[in-house]
């Protein structure tokens, strides 16, 4: 027990600090994310991941993945939607309560990307779900997808 | 060389494609013997695809891995013919590659007892064939769940079936998987993948040859140099150019830190599923600066198409070379300490050793390679046994451990990070001189291959291109034959232990859904 809290007195803080959020939405300061891969090449996964780590401080941000679509408030969507997820993206966009908002993350979630134009392929999230944020790049990088979500939780406009 | 002394007799008329890599047609009957033949002696299959040649006239092909060499063995199908003799019986994993030849393609193995299909879910209708030339039915496509496939089911009464996915509790890609147990205890497990298909293949049909590297690079995230580089590899060895040292040199550079950032985030991601957070905020922390890393020095997180057909996109200044050499040597240290304290971590040890396990004679029934093959004894590793440059001016050592257990793929996963981090330091100590990037004038066809040791294991990809164009592009990753195997890994462990099963594979969902 020792070792482990002299490595992690180590590493300390890293990454920078979190901004402190004043404005409240409808979602006030707290969002709960439910997120669903519907087709990505796991690209956008590892960005996700990497957000989770301890350099970027999300739940310090008021920001927490749940792994119940129930528990969430936002839907974090990656992937051009392939024809064979779309019905489990649908169900489990049904299963959130609301308010609920969906974000589209990378270019395939909002365009289509490299994908685009093939028979497995339904299109961007938009032509399966509302969608109310959009965070592109090949991945983002996890910053962007902080700002995006922290736009969105702020956001009062509600579906 | 001597060809003779490289493949049995019976594989017949075997050419040369480039270095080690070795090509022969064969027949309906040759191809199960050579298949027989090839097994016997040691061989590994790597993948088995197929190809429309328009007007019903189908190839289909193999890619057997020896110790030294490859050989790519091409099936030309008679007139009219839509069936092939199955490899199932002799190379067990052939059997979902087999399923997903005849979803794509509408050519069927025979033999094979498996005839559900694989790749195919419910949102196109049985009679389109993707990868057969000729127009997609746009009206019939639609977004249908999947709701007839024939699980198989255990008859004992007592047991009782858990289904799981496509949607995970964690940020992981879509699968079905499908427990039945007793109790806690898992009798049997059945995975559905298929979920992320994107139909690759077919929107590589017709790229421009340069324009396909893209797509390449997004066939598996975590993987996108391997991809990238086979994708190149293939290129060029149709081209017939070969490459500076410097460029190869940087190629292996990218490679390795491909590898560094997924075994840290393994490692970590392990710990957490043992419910050692500790080691997932440490390892995390290592992968994020190497990360930011990467796209100060090469422009981009993940390394995505940073190697290009000619060699690498992204030069390295004597600074940035001394940056990653100095970061190689500073990990090293940390990671000495933190392995130390996590293999003396006796609640970590618990959780890990003895589950999940995979015998050397079980890993040698399935033909395991990569990674996970490496934690059962299975001594396969291009970077040592083909030597590709730039591994044969640098040599690698490969990492062994024999109790296939998930503690040994952790073990490798370390020993492989210390191999690939002093690997790096010699390089980056002695890097070549000379042109980072080469022009890569290609010829208006040809088909070539391109087959790399990416972290995972061996990917490979193969192309054919006509009138300038891509014809065929097989892009094939080592999951598809390290899947079958977790199945059988999570057997006598109980269903908690899965996610931690599952972790110390990481296979790709994409890779393996194209």
């Amino acid at each position: 027990m020792y070792r482990i809290l002299k490595e992690a007195w180590r590493l300390g803080k890293v990454g920078r600090s979190v901004p402190h959020h004043k404005s409240a939405g409808v979602l006030a300061r707290s969002a709960a994310i439910r997120h669903v891969d519907a087709g990505s090449c796991n690209g956008c996964e590892l960005e996700i991941q990497a957000l989770g780590g301890p350099h970027y401080g999300l739940e310090q941000a008021g920001l927490r993945f749940t792994a119940s679509p129930r528990h969430a408030d936002i839907l974090l969507v990656t992937g051009p939607v392939s024809r064979h997820m779309a019905a489990a993206l649908q169900d489990t966009y049904n299963a959130m309560a609301h308010p609920k908002k969906v974000l589209a993350l990378g270019d395939c979630a909002c365009t289509g990307g490299v994908f685009k134009g093939s028979y497995a392929i339904v299109g961007p999230v938009e032509s399966v779900l509302p969608v109310q944020g959009r965070c592109p790049g090949c991945p983002p990088k996890p910053e962007k997808i902080l700002e995006a979500l922290d736009a969105l939780r702020n956001d009062q406009v509600v579906p | 060389m001597n060809q003779e002394a490289i493949f049995p007799e019976t594989v017949g008329a075997v050419s040369n494609l480039s270095g080690p890599l070795f090509c022969v047609e064969t027949d309906m009957t040759g191809w199960q013997i050579i298949a027989q033949e090839l097994q016997q002696q040691g061989a590994r299959l790597l993948g088995i695809w197929g190809e429309s040649l328009g007007d019903l006239s189908f190839l289909i092909h193999a890619l057997f891995l020896q110790k030294n060499n490859c050989l790519w063995c091409r099936l030309r199908l008679p007139e009219t013919a839509e069936e092939f003799p199955s490899l199932s019986a002799i190379f067990p994993t052939a059997s979902r590659q087999e399923r997903a030849i005849a979803d794509l393609l509408g050519v069927h193995a025979q033999g094979n007892t498996d005839r559900r299909p694989w790749l195919r879910h419910a949102a196109w209708p049985a009679s389109f064939f993707p990868l057969r030339q000729g127009p997609i039915p746009q009206a019939e496509l639609g977004v249908q769940g999947d709701t007839d496939y024939a699980y198989v089911t255990l008859s004992d009464e007592n047991s009782h079936e858990i289904p799981v996915g496509p949607v995970h509790a964690g940020t992981i890609e879509p699968g079905h998987f499908r427990f039945t147990c007793l109790g806690e205890q898992v009798l049997h497990l059945e995975e559905r993948l298929g979920y992320t298909h994107k139909g690759v293949e077919r929107l590589f049909h017709g790229l421009d040859p340069i324009g396909g590297l893209t797509l390449a690079g997004r066939i598996s995230g975590d993987n996108t140099v391997a991809y990238a580089w086979a994708y190149s590899m293939a290129l060029e060895n149709i081209a017939g150019i070969t490459l500076p040292d410097r460029a190869t040199a940087l190629r292996g550079i990218c490679l390795e830190r491909e590898r560094l950032a997924n075994h840290l985030g393994d490692l970590g991601a392990m710990g957490n599923d043992a419910g050692l957070a500790f080691a997932l905020t440490q390892m995390m922390a290592l992968k994020e600066e190497l990360l930011q890393g990467n796209e100060r020095i090469f422009g981009h997180r993940y390394l995505m198409d940073v190697v290009c057909p000619g060699g690498v996109a992204v030069d390295l200044s004597a600074d940035a070379s001394r940056q990653l050499c100095a970061s190689a040597t500073r990990w090293q240290e940390r990671l000495q300490d933190l392995e130390l304290l996590l293999r003396e971590h006796a609640g970590l040890r618990d959780r890990l050793v003895g589950t999940g396990s995979i015998t050397p004679a079980r890993a040698v029934h399935w033909g395991m390679g990569g990674l996970a093959g490496r934690a059962s004894n299975q001594a396969w590793d291009l970077r040592v046994h083909l030597m590709p440059a730039p591994y044969d001016r640098f040599p690698m050592t490969i990492a062994l451990a024999s109790e296939g257990d998930v503690a040994a793929r952790w073990a490798v996963r370390f020993a492989e990070v210390f191999t690939s981090l002093r690997w790096q330091e010699e390089v980056l100590a002695a890097l070549p001189e000379g042109s980072h990037q080469i022009p890569c004038a290609l010829p208006k066809q040809g088909q070539g291959l391109g087959i790399v040791e990416g972290w995972r294991g061996e990917v490979f990809v193969a192309l054919r291109l006509e009138a300038g164009k891509i014809a065929r592009c097989h892009p094939h990753d080592p999951s598809w034959s390290l899947w079958p195997v977790l199945e059988e890994a999570v057997l006598q462990d109980i269903v908690a232990d899965f996610p931690l099963i599952n972790k110390s594979f990481n296979l790709s969902y994409s890779g393996q859904d194209l």
